[in-house]
């Protein structure tokens, strides 16, 4: 008799049942974006013997301006061979968002699984500059505001509102650098204390170098399965009991940047707080970032935090949230967690947020 | 294990080459705030956004629903933002209607939009990459050829397409929100107007337009509160389909991509759609080059292949003259293309007809209506199917 | 207010990957490249690295001839920004012999009433000083002489 736990979202038990990533490199230059991929899917694929014509639904999350060309997005969908015709859908976010619109349509119990991927490589343009557009086109991007500065910004705000120390963002810059040694995919990854990362210069103050992340190319995948058919495919499916996303104001200054409501209130939805926590996936790719979300999730010092390292250790654009539901997934088919929570992050200083919920039945 | 839902709000912009009295978040309120009078609702009634809209090279902002946040009435709810190419107006209206059918939500509000004059359209559909050569001229370039194709498949008679470019802009002279108003349309205009990618003319392609399109999409319960405070009925939606086939394979049949066949099945089957030609009073279908009005009245099933420039050239899809099966009373893509909004205003005209809410370019007593859009190489296809009754 | 003017520039370091560098690399020496599915055993060219169809990578390198067949063409006249050939011109698809996929390219030396689908064809390249690692080593295609392909040889590939 199977078993499935009581979900706080959605009527369908829907779980996380193969997750694939490709290792997170500073530059990529032999291979192209979809070259990346191919090998990703087929392991997700392969992972659980299935393949694409046992997915119902394809969705995928990318950028063009990433890219730096139009549709970028079929060319990897040809690469997976879209035949027969499939229903696919693409969303213009990190691929934990095209993993919210599967798991919506995964609800419905017209189809059983899901493929989702996402991929970005960090390495063609300047990301710096790049960003700079996702900013409001007449007050802000104008000024090229760069990310590193934004988010020294926010770690300001931590600092003058008594919240953290430089310390404190050392420490976790330290904790997860040391934790990524164990992750094969991880890209910065070293073992070295918090008293000695703060020796380094800052790059954007009150930021150091070892409170930014590394620029990534990478590329990763997911396949979803509902119902029966999760227990098919995967001794102990991840399942998704909870998950939301919101979003706060788009000017800085419009925002309390010490704290993450968006956060807060998408956690509350999904029903963090519910149970325990033994594992949390944070996309934090600022390490002060980690300490807002951390508190915003009500997460006590006994969670384990980023085990794979997070977004300090691999920061693949369009990819890392997706990653952080995959590495959360890990938790839970190894068995180092009974419930884990995974969190995806887009926009300048974390302005909007998605949080979900895993638990091994 | 689907909920019932249904459009209760409708909102567009009038479309124009350039909207210089707005900036990208007016351009979309001024849609959306339209879609929420019509639902008697405002944006706190929301439950999630749903936004969709082709490359974001078209304005040079990166993922602008971040910016759009505050102006869609989004802050602490659910935001998407969809990119299916030119199916995204289509697509976009799918997404949003799951989350209602799925249960999650009672209103989603949806939005497709596309500033392109903030840009330069030509340049972004087909930025020059290295080691490429630098051939194709917009996409009519692409389209061509596959059109004559067709002609060449059919034994069409050279004018079809001229008399889709024409009766399309004859119906834009009754849609105010249309970009173009062609009041001197005739078939010598279109043939004298310039060979842009041979056969097709310059009066036989889209224009460029600024443009937003906007729907609220309800639950039963949100329904029977707009029909209460309102008066107005809902457009219910009785199916929905997405396909996608790859750019390029061998044996790939372009003229009548698979893709679209196996869309329309698969929507004809949810919404008991048995023969569409007689089953629908009206369809809303995306054609951007006046030859695709024929070859989507194969590809939809609307007549046996090889035959839809028979239903054209008798003037069936027409509704000025009566035609039994009328296509694209709003004007159509000819007549109006935000590239990101064009799909979403198919899916926005049917849900209007109705709702008996067209006005002059109504379809009398319109009871089921197919919405259509495609994108990319002819890859992407996003359908559905609304009626007056409840399902 | 109606406009703001603020321009953008952004540079990016293209990588074609390892299955057009292949092709690409075949274009310096003159010669056209395919791949081959395992599965389906079509000849992709150029080729992207995967079958569209099966999802599987295409290793086997297959070398094309120059000729082809015109399976469907336009000529464009329309003028846009940053054209680099004079107006009118005609953008076919050929189809290479031994290929199972057209693409799309340049033809010349043909008046224009007399393009056809069906039309036999070969690749005019640059000097062979003058080759590289780029689509822009092939000149355009023209007619050969031969006569045209019945259309059932092509009706698959339009």
């Amino acid at each position: 008799m199977t078993v499935f736990p009581p979900l706080t979202s959605g009527r369908r038990p829907v779980g996380v049942v193969s997750f694939a990533q490709h290792d997170n490199v500073r530059r990529e230059g032999r291979r192209n974006d979809v070259e990346m991929l191919m090998p990703v899917v087929a392991e997700v694929f392969g992972n659980i013997g299935i393949t694409k014509d046992d997915v119902g639904f394809i969705c995928s999350g990318s950028t063009d301006y990433l890219v730096g060309g139009p549709f970028s997005f079929v060319a990897a969908l040809d690469a997976v061979g879209v035949w027969p015709p499939r229903a696919e859908s693409h969303v213009e976010m990190d691929a934990a968002w095209a993993l919210y619109e599967a798991w919506v349509l995964l609800q419905e119990g017209q189809i059983d699984a899901a493929l989702v991927y996402g991929f970005g490589r960090s390495s063609p343009g300047n990301l710096s500059e790049i960003l700079a557009l996702q900013l409001d086109p007449y007050y802000m991007a104008p000024l090229w505001p760069d990310p590193t500065s934004l988010a020294a910004l926010q770690g300001q705000a931590l600092i003058d509102a008594g919240l953290a120390t430089e310390a404190d963002f050392a420490a976790v810059a330290s904790r997860a650098r040391r934790a990524a040694l164990a992750n094969p995919h991880a890209q910065v990854a070293y073992d070295r204390s918090a008293e000695d990362l703060l020796r380094e210069q800052y790059e954007v103050a009150p930021l150091r170098r070892h409170a930014l992340p590394p620029l990534s190319d990478g590329c990763a995948a997911i396949v979803l399965a509902a119902g029966d058919r999760a227990y098919e495919l995967c001794e102990r499916p991840a399942f998704i009991t909870g998950i939301d996303h919101r979003l706060e104001a788009h000017a800085i200054g419009a925002r309390d940047l010490t704290r993450s409501p968006s956060t807060e209130l998408a956690g509350q939805k999904a029903g963090v707080a519910k149970g325990s926590v033994d594992v949390a996936e944070l996309h934090a790719p600022f390490a002060p970032q980690e300490l807002i979300l951390a508190r915003a999730l009500g997460l006590g010092a006994d969670v384990d935090i980023s085990p794979s390292g997070g977004a300090l250790a691999a920061n693949p654009l369009m990819s890392a949230g997706l990653i952080r539901i995959g590495e959360a997934s890990r938790a839970i088919w190894s068995g180092r967690a009974d419930r884990a929570v995974a969190h995806a992050t887009s926009g300048p200083c974390l302005q909007q947020n998605l949080v979900c919920v895993l638990e091994g039945a | 294990m689907s909920e019932r839902c249904a459009v209760i709000g409708i909102g567009q912009t009038v479309a124009k080459s350039k909207r210089e009295d707005v900036s990208i978040a007016g351009l979309v309120r001024e849609a959306a705030i339209m879609a929420l009078d019509d639902a008697g609702l405002t944006f706190a009634d929301i439950d999630a956004v749903v936004v969709g809209k082709a490359p974001d090279m078209f304005e040079g902002v990166m993922m602008p629903e971040l910016y759009l946040a505050g102006a869609l009435g989004a802050v602490g709810k659910p935001m998407i933002r969809v990119h299916t190419a030119g199916s995204v107006g289509g697509s976009t209206a799918i997404v949003a209607a799951h989350l209602v059918a799925a249960g999650i939500h009672d209103r989603v509000l949806t939005v497709a939009f596309e500033k392109q004059s903030d840009s330069d359209a030509m340049w972004a559909l087909s930025v020059p990459q290295p080691f490429s050569s630098p051939l194709l001229a917009g996409a009519g370039g692409y389209f061509a050829p596959i059109i004559r194709a067709y002609m060449h498949r059919s034994g069409a008679p050279r004018d079809t397409g001229m008399r889709v470019a024409v009766k399309d802009r004859r119906h834009a002279l009754l849609n105010p929100f249309a970009h173009l108003h062609l009041a001197d349309i005739s078939l010598k205009m279109v043939e004298d107007s310039i060979m842009l990618w041979d056969p097709l003319h310059y009066l036989e392609a889209c224009p460029s337009s600024d443009g937003a399109a906007a729907m609220i999409i309800g639950s039963e319960r949100a329904v029977a509160q707009a029909e209460s405070d309102t008066g107005r009925r809902p457009a219910w939606i009785h199916g929905m389909a997405m396909r996608s086939e790859p750019t390029m394979f061998a044996g790939r049949d372009q003229v009548n991509p698979q893709a679209g066949r196996d869309c329309a099945a698969d929507l004809y089957r949810q919404s008991g759609i048995n023969d569409p030609r007689t089953d629908f009073d009206m369809a809303e279908v995306y054609v951007p080059f006046s030859w695709y009005e024929p070859m989507w009245l194969e590809n939809l099933g609307f007549c046996a292949e090889g035959d839809g420039w028979k239903l054209t050239e008798a003037g069936a899809t027409s509704l000025l003259d009566g035609g039994d099966i009328p296509w694209n009373c709003s004007g159509g893509v000819l007549s109006s293309n935000p590239i990101g909004a064009s799909g979403m205003l198919r899916f926005l005209e049917t849900a209007l007809q109705i709702r008996g809410l067209a006005g002059e370019h109504q379809v009398p007593d319109a009871r089921r209506a197919l919405g259509h859009a495609y994108g990319g190489g002819s890859q992407f296809f996003a359908m559905w199917v609304v009626g007056v009754d409840r399902p | 207010m109606t406009m703001m003017a603020a321009p953008i520039r952004l540079d990016y370091v293209f990588t074609p990957g390892v299955a057009q560098s292949t092709n690409l690399h075949g274009l310096e020496r003159g010669v056209f490249i395919g791949q081959r599915c395992p599965k389906c055993q079509k000849v992709y060219t150029p080729s992207r690295g995967s079958c569209p169809v099966d999802g599987v990578p295409t290793e086997e390198i297959v070398e094309l001839p120059n000729t082809g067949t015109v399976t469907t063409y336009c000529v464009v006249n329309v003028p846009f920004a940053g054209q680099a050939i004079e107006i009118p011109y005609i953008c076919a698809q050929i189809l290479l012999d031994g290929a199972n996929i057209s693409f799309m390219a340049l033809i010349q030396e043909i008046p224009l009433a007399e393009i056809r689908m069906g039309l036999r064809v070969e690749a005019v390249w640059v000097e062979p000083e003058d080759l590289g690692p780029t689509m822009a080593s092939v000149r355009y295609f023209r007619p050969n002489g031969e006569p045209d392909a019945a259309f059932e040889t092509y009706k698959e590939y339009l």
